[in-house]
């Protein structure tokens, strides 16, 4: 659906797939060397428009010359001088990891992430660390320290968050792909008001060693990419077990399941009411009629608990942020601030560190697991994820995946959601699988027409929406099968 | 309800300093976002789950030599904000007097 054209030969290079991309340059029709000045190029031009990148790399002669070298040596590897982009709460040895913040603004990574150290051995190469929300807390990179991202679709509006930098340089083309952070639905909301596929893994899928941490039990990294096939190609390539990060899972941990043929499709249609754009509920139940008459089985679930995922969410999430962000107090590394006593230290450090919605989440965190609340809020949202997921597991022995659009609605304007709460409802389809460490992936279902902001009234653009699929746990093959189905209808 | 002084001893416990502005706008938002999360008292925990081993939980690994010692010695202390040869300088914490 996202493919600008069905002949590779009509693409400029830095339009492929990442399938397209290894095949020409396989076919000597295209040489490492130009695959990245393609890209290189168009970054550039772009960047100070869209400001997806914080930083565009330099050129890095000997990966490029070595990822000829395997290319022209037969090299099995699909991603093999592949230029790839990599959001900036991901550690690449020797580079700046900032998470967009002013707290990291100078930190250098002192180490590979695994992510990063398998990409590297399978040959790929990296344009640039991209723009995000800060610490990743965010669904529009409005809460970035150094400026937002634009949507290419419609400068005027946001690209999604919190990895709406990995986002849009992938759908404005100056890169083949890109990897995200996915705590809350940071990888598939992007993707889904960019107009591309998002996967959030199976919790324990990916490792996390070298990921700037915001909920430690909810964050997973995941690709963002142009097609289905490209997103599972850079999710096979990062997962696996890492003694790096004891979190992560030995493959067949869970039963497997069926992965190809017709697929039972869950719908929640309680959970499609208000608060769902008109137009994207009837986006959505098009895409499902077309599934339904490629084959596949409508089947209605109930899940009454999803009701309480968001707020269940906006408990855990920045009680472990709260925890983790603890940790960067100006002493060992970032921004250090010095005062009178050792506390004004810290104090100064963290308050001149943190932006705005850091501090809020901060804050919130403190409240929820202080004494006397503890058990109302933590304690409560922690056995929710324990209902929500049985209610799960319950649904999948009627049907094979869930859907729900991935957002209620397409991108918004700028400055819109200026209200923390009505920034964080837009997350209400993308949590769940979070809590539930469930896998799950958005495929683009196509676009709605909006007008422009004011001072840009009459003009329409056409914006991206996504189709959001939950599998069980460890099913990723079901996702990448389902959204075959969306993008072949 | 929230009430600034309760921010304000959050922000403390946080280690966080907020101008009276700030303190006032995270208030009024606070109260918002918690009458949100607050819906979570109307969920009835079935009594079976109450008690269950939750499925995500701590793992330690075992004790060893992960890597060469000193291997990272150079790089760690280049990040550090002072420091005296190897070691990180911070603040005297405890006084003689």
């Amino acid at each position: 659906m996202t493919n600008p054209s069905t002949n590779p030969r009509d693409l400029r290079p830095n339009e492929m797939t990442i399938v397209e991309a290894a095949r020409a340059l396989r076919a000597r029709a295209l040489t490492v060397r130009e695959l990245w000045d393609a890209c290189a190029t168009v970054a550039h031009a772009k960047n100070p428009e869209l400001h997806a990148f914080l930083e565009i790399f330099d050129a890095d002669e000997v990966a490029i010359a070595a990822a000829q070298k395997r290319i022209e040596a037969n090299d099995a590897s699909l991603l093999c001088g592949i230029p790839l982009a990599i959001k900036d709460n991901i550690l690449i040895e020797g580079k700046i990891a900032s998470a967009a913040s002013k707290m990291l603004e100078n930190y250098r990574a002192t180490y590979d992430a695994t992510v990063v150290k398998k990409l590297k051995d399978a040959g790929a190469l990296f344009l640039g660390r991209t723009n995000m929300d800060e610490f990743a807390m965010g669904s529009s990179t409005e809460h970035s320290a150094f400026g937002a991202t634009k949507n290419p679709h419609d400068p005027s509006r946001v690209p999604g968050g919190s990895s709406g930098g990995s986002a849009a340089a992938v759908a404005a083309h100056m890169v083949i792909a890109a990897l995200g952070s996915d705590t809350g639905g940071s990888i598939r909301q992007p993707a889904a008001l960019t107009g591309l596929v998002g996967l959030k893994p199976t919790y324990g899928a990916v490792s996390r060693s070298g990921l700037i941490a915001l909920g430690s039990s909810l964050d997973q990294i995941g690709p963002l990419a142009k097609t289905i096939e490209d997103a599972r190609i850079l999710h096979t390539a990062i997962a696996g077990s890492d003694s790096l990060d004891a979190t992560t899972i030995p493959e067949s941990l869970y039963p497997a399941r069926a992965t190809s043929g017709k697929m039972r499709i869950g719908v929640p249609r309680h959970l499609l009411g208000e608060g769902v754009d008109a137009e994207v509920r009837e986006a959505f139940n098009t895409t499902l009629k077309k599934l339904e008459e490629a084959g596949h089985t409508l089947v209605d679930i109930e899940l009454p608990t999803s009701a309480h995922a968001l707020a269940a969410y906006y408990v855990i999430m920045p009680a472990e942020v709260s925890t983790n962000l603890a940790r960067l107090d100006g002493m060992r590394y970032g921004h250090a601030t010095r005062g009178e006593t050792l506390l004004d230290d810290y104090v100064l450090s963290r308050t001149e560190g943190f932006g705005e919605e850091t501090l809020r989440r901060v804050l919130l965190g403190t409240f929820v697991l202080s004494s006397g609340y503890i058990d109302a809020y933590y304690r409560k949202a922690s056995a929710a994820r324990g209902v929500l997921r049985r209610e799960y597991d319950k649904a999948f022995e009627s049907c094979d995946v869930i859907a729900f659009p991935t957002t209620p609605s397409p991108a918004f304007v700028f400055g819109e959601k200026s209200d923390p709460l009505s920034m964080y409802l837009g997350d209400i389809f993308t949590v769940t699988a979070n809590l539930t460490g469930m896998p799950a992936v958005s495929v683009p279902m196509g676009f709605v027409e909006r007008e422009g902001p004011s001072t840009s009234l009459g003009v329409k653009k056409q914006l991206p929406i996504g189709i959001h699929f939950t599998a069980p746990h460890q099913a990723e093959e079901v996702l990448f099968s389902i959204g075959s189905a969306v993008e072949k209808i | 309800m929230a009430t600034i002084e309760e921010v304000k001893k959050l922000a403390s416990l946080a280690r966080i300093k907020l101008n009276d502005a700030e303190l006032e706008t995270f208030t009024s938002e606070f109260d918002a976002i918690l009458a949100y999360i607050g819906q979570l008292e109307k969920l009835d925990i079935p009594s079976d789950l109450k008690g269950e081993k939750p499925a995500l939980r701590n793992v330690m690994r075992v004790d060893g030599t992960p890597h060469e010692s000193g291997a990272y010695t150079e790089k760690l202390a280049e990040q550090f904000p002072a420091r005296e040869g190897d070691a990180l300088s911070v603040k005297q914490i405890l006084s003689h007097d």
